[in-house]
């Protein structure tokens, strides 16, 4: 039965006023060289792109393309840091370099969260409350690490793998780096890592810190460029392990292009994540809980809750609720403290949206989008849900990666874990209840690396985060981010 | 075919069968292919397993999952105690049967016995390994967060081209002890142990499907396998002389996890762990003392 609650009400007189924050607070330079052997280095290509605010299209800075020639530098000067000093320095000393980046990385906190939103084009109170911190408490939790190694593995020794090439995605760039570069040095790896092309900025401000905390030169390389420079990364033959976030589909080339070699990889993928809200859930904290999952960072998330799944006898109150939330959703300007969604971080990822929004469309669901005025420069994309949907449809299959939730029914546990688990994909998952017995029964049977119960998107360094199926292998964050970077024996 | 006659009475030959899904069919395809004793004298007929059968047994894999992944630890390590068991009164059966594959009787007592002490070590991780690889992550906010290794799923397996009991038995233990079910491409050469101890499985409350056994040439079998959307894992034995790159290749269509068997360290929870993802769930916990105050 469904409980008789009064609809949530958020009019009021009360108004926001603009609370921007200060882009003059960060330095951005007018142009960036590669971070190779611990100096700024000019790319042998000679050429630089442009990399833009996404909420206004204005160019921030030029960045350098990387070339095959490039590559290979960056790739032998890490190599030359891992044989001739970082996996003979002492456990305990190259603790203390990543915790001296854990430190200098929350002193230039709010610089580094400005840069994030003018390139990422995600809101500030974002990037100033989550990204930031949780990329310094990487640093901060797998610092501590470097001397323990032994204790983490019973019975076992370990060694690093050598040369790790990192490759990361555009939704959360410092924290992508943080995810990858902490575990990869605090395990006796020397990096390379390249940022997407979008956002390249704060994984190049991430090389100043580096350079100002003194790490050997090599140890830690950063370079910037497109997908050519990233195939020249993972093909290059003196690379040990090859670390990767982003698409299935690119993550399924890279596991071709290094199958039959002793390359070792980690895959972080996609996902279409269920969020299930059952009848006995609390209904506001869930209508919650379903904004967080599918809008934060407008909906660039792997591990997104997409897919919504409401029980049958709540559907009707619990969407008009959800209905009435989104419409209070702030869409705008992302340095405003008060924005709730920010910039659509490219024109490609906005095309890609906009073009799963007509499907949606056209398989005959009903859209709704709350009446928000979007501006006229940069790329915007207003909250969209989508009901009437089919498990079959397009929406419901495939990863949209932006502000759209698909909407479906069910009537019963098995019915819900049979649907939740019909996709390739396995990232992620989120279920609402408030019977304890229910949550270890739904927690259990779906078949996903990461499930939130009673809450959604929450992450932390010592929590493992990584896929089933489809969505990649290999753990990161916490004790079991520590095996893909080393050989166990 | 040897005739296998003494003076009083005609000896009964076996037919060697496929084991999928708790059941002994022969080959959907109708092929066979002869099987040679040690001296190369025909012993029998095996069946030359199709792509069909191959899909047949993911199929049974896979519905064998949810029950056998569901079972209790402690019931799935009474299972594997109970095959030990089984496997210890059939001992002079199936030394006979390595015997005939050109084993001397020295090597097939030892190769059975380590079978058997395999099964029973395996038996014990049962309900143990989870305790090893899981934790409880200490996170940054009012959450219970812990991780747990779970079974991958249906694992293809690629067993071993030595000491062809022996290497079917580890990899077979590695999978099922940790809740995967598995579908086994026996060895080509030496077939005959692996469908007797087919037997052995299907004696031993091993619930059908869990593991299926197909017989044939694992060159042709292979590359379905590896291609197979339903298989999570292949898991390989490193004796068997098979093309890494093209079937991790074939793999990646839907990303199945390669995993080449560390035989050095067989006898290990790690090797349960080879084949388990990791699964980390949170819970909000009700801040109900902010003040500090004990409760």
């Amino acid at each position: 039965m469904a409980k008789k609650t009064k609809p949530l009400r958020f009019d009021t007189d009360w108004k926001y006023d603009p609370a921007p924050e200060s882009a003059s607070a960060a330095k951005i330079n007018e142009q960036y060289d590669l971070f190779m052997d611990g100096r700024w280095q000019k790319p042998l290509s000679g050429k630089y792109f442009e990399t833009i605010n996404p909420a206004n299209e204005k160019t921030l800075s030029r960045v350098a393309d990387a070339s095959e020639k490039d590559v290979d530098r960056a790739v032998r000067s890490a190599r030359q840091a891992y044989e001739k000093v970082w996996k003979k320095m002492a456990p305990a000393e190259r603790g203390k370099y990543i915790f001296r980046i854990a430190r200098m990385m929350q002193e230039k906190a709010r610089e580094l969260a400005i840069i994030e939103t003018l390139e990422g084009g995600k809101p500030i109170r974002e990037s100033r409350d989550f990204d930031v911190p949780t990329a310094a408490q990487h640093f901060f939790y797998y610092a501590g690490w470097a001397d323990k190694l032994n204790y983490a593995f019973p019975n076992k020794k370990t060694a690093p793998l050598g040369v790790a090439a990192q490759i990361i995605p555009w939704n959360f760039p410092l924290l992508m780096a943080a995810w990858k570069i902490a575990p990869a040095l605090a395990t006796g790896n020397t990096v390379v890592l390249k940022p997407a092309e979008t956002t390249s900025l704060t994984a190049l401000k991430l090389a100043e810190i580096i350079q100002e905390a003194d790490l050997p030169p090599g140890v830690v390389n950063i370079i910037t460029g497109a997908g050519k420079t990233g195939a020249a990364m993972v093909n290059h033959p003196d690379v040990n392990k090859i670390a990767f976030t982003g698409s299935t589909e690119v993550g399924k080339i890279i596991q071709r292009s290094i199958a039959g070699t002793n390359k070792r990889s980690t895959l972080e993928l996609g996902g279409k994540a269920a969020n299930i809200v059952f009848e006995d859930a609390a209904i506001d904290q869930a209508v919650e809980g379903v904004v967080n999952g599918i809008f934060f960072n407008q909906g660039h998330v792997c591990c997104a809750g997409s897919r919504l799944y409401l029980q049958e006898s709540i559907a009707k109150e619990f969407i008009q609720k959800l209905k009435d939330r989104v419409a209070t959703l702030i869409v705008g300007d992302p340095m405003d403290k008060n924005t709730d969604i920010g910039a659509i971080n490219s024109k490609n990822q906005l095309d890609t949206i906009l073009k799963y929004i007509q499907i949606g469309k056209k398989e005959g669901s009903a859209i709704y989008q709350p009446a928000c005025s979007l501006p006229k420069k940069g790329f915007w994309c207003p909250p969209t849900l989508f009901t009437d949907v089919a498990q079959s449809n397009r929406i419901v299959q495939e990863e949209i990666f932006g502000p759209v939730l698909a909407i479906l029914t069910f009537r019963t546990d098995d019915e819900v874990i049979e649907k939740a688990n019909n996709t390739p994909y396995g990232l992620s998952a989120g279920v609402w209840t408030d019977k304890g017995s229910r949550i270890f029964n739904m927690t259990r049977r779906l078949r996903a690396g990461v499930v939130w119960a009673n809450t959604f998107n929450k992450f932390d360094a010592a929590s493992p985060f990584g896929g089933y199926k489809e969505s990649g292998f290999g753990r990161e964050g916490g004790l079991h981010g520590l095996t893909p970077y080393l050989e166990i024996l | 075919m040897p005739s296998k006659t003494n003076s009083t009475r005609l000896s009964v030959l076996k037919t060697y069968k496929l084991y999928i899904g708790g059941q002994f069919p022969r080959t959907e395809s109708g092929r066979y292919y002869v099987v040679n004793d040690g001296s190369g004298n025909p012993l029998a007929n095996a069946c030359l397993s199709s792509r069909k059968d191959l899909r047949d047994a993911v199929s049974a894999a896979r519905v064998a999952f949810g029950g056998w992944s569901g079972r209790t630890a402690y019931n799935r390590g009474q299972i594997l105690y109970r095959m030990a068991e089984v496997l210890e009164s059939r001992q002079p059966e199936m030394t006979r049967e390595l015997q005939q594959s050109g084993s001397s009787t020295a090597q097939a007592k030892k190769e059975i016995t380590a079978c058997i002490e395999t099964l029973i070590h395996y038996a014990g991780w049962c309900d143990k390994y989870q305790q090893l690889f899981s934790t409880v992550n200490p996170v940054a906010s009012s959450h219970y967060n812990f991780s747990v290794p779970e079974p991958m799923g249906v694992v293809g397996i690629v067993s071993s081209s030595e000491n062809a009991l022996l290497g079917l038995v580890q990899v077979m233990c590695a999978a099922i002890a940790g809740g995967n079910t598995c579908v086994i491409l026996a060895n080509t050469e030496s077939p005959l142990a692996s469908i007797s101890f087919a037997e052995v499985l299907a004696t031993s409350d091993l619930p059908g499907g869990v593991v299926n056994i197909l017989t044939g040439k694992v060159p042709e079998l292979l590359p379905w396998m590896a291609g197979h959307m339903d298989v999570n894992a292949i898991l390989c034995d490193p004796s068997t002389a098979i093309a890494r790159a093209g079937l991790e290749q074939t793999a990646t269509s839907n990303l199945k996890r390669v995993i080449t068997l560390k035989k050095e360290d067989i006898l290990s929870p790690y090797r349960i762990l080879d084949l388990q993802e990791i699964k980390t769930t949170w819970h909000p916990i009700e801040n109900i003392a902010p003040s500090g105050a004990a409760y």
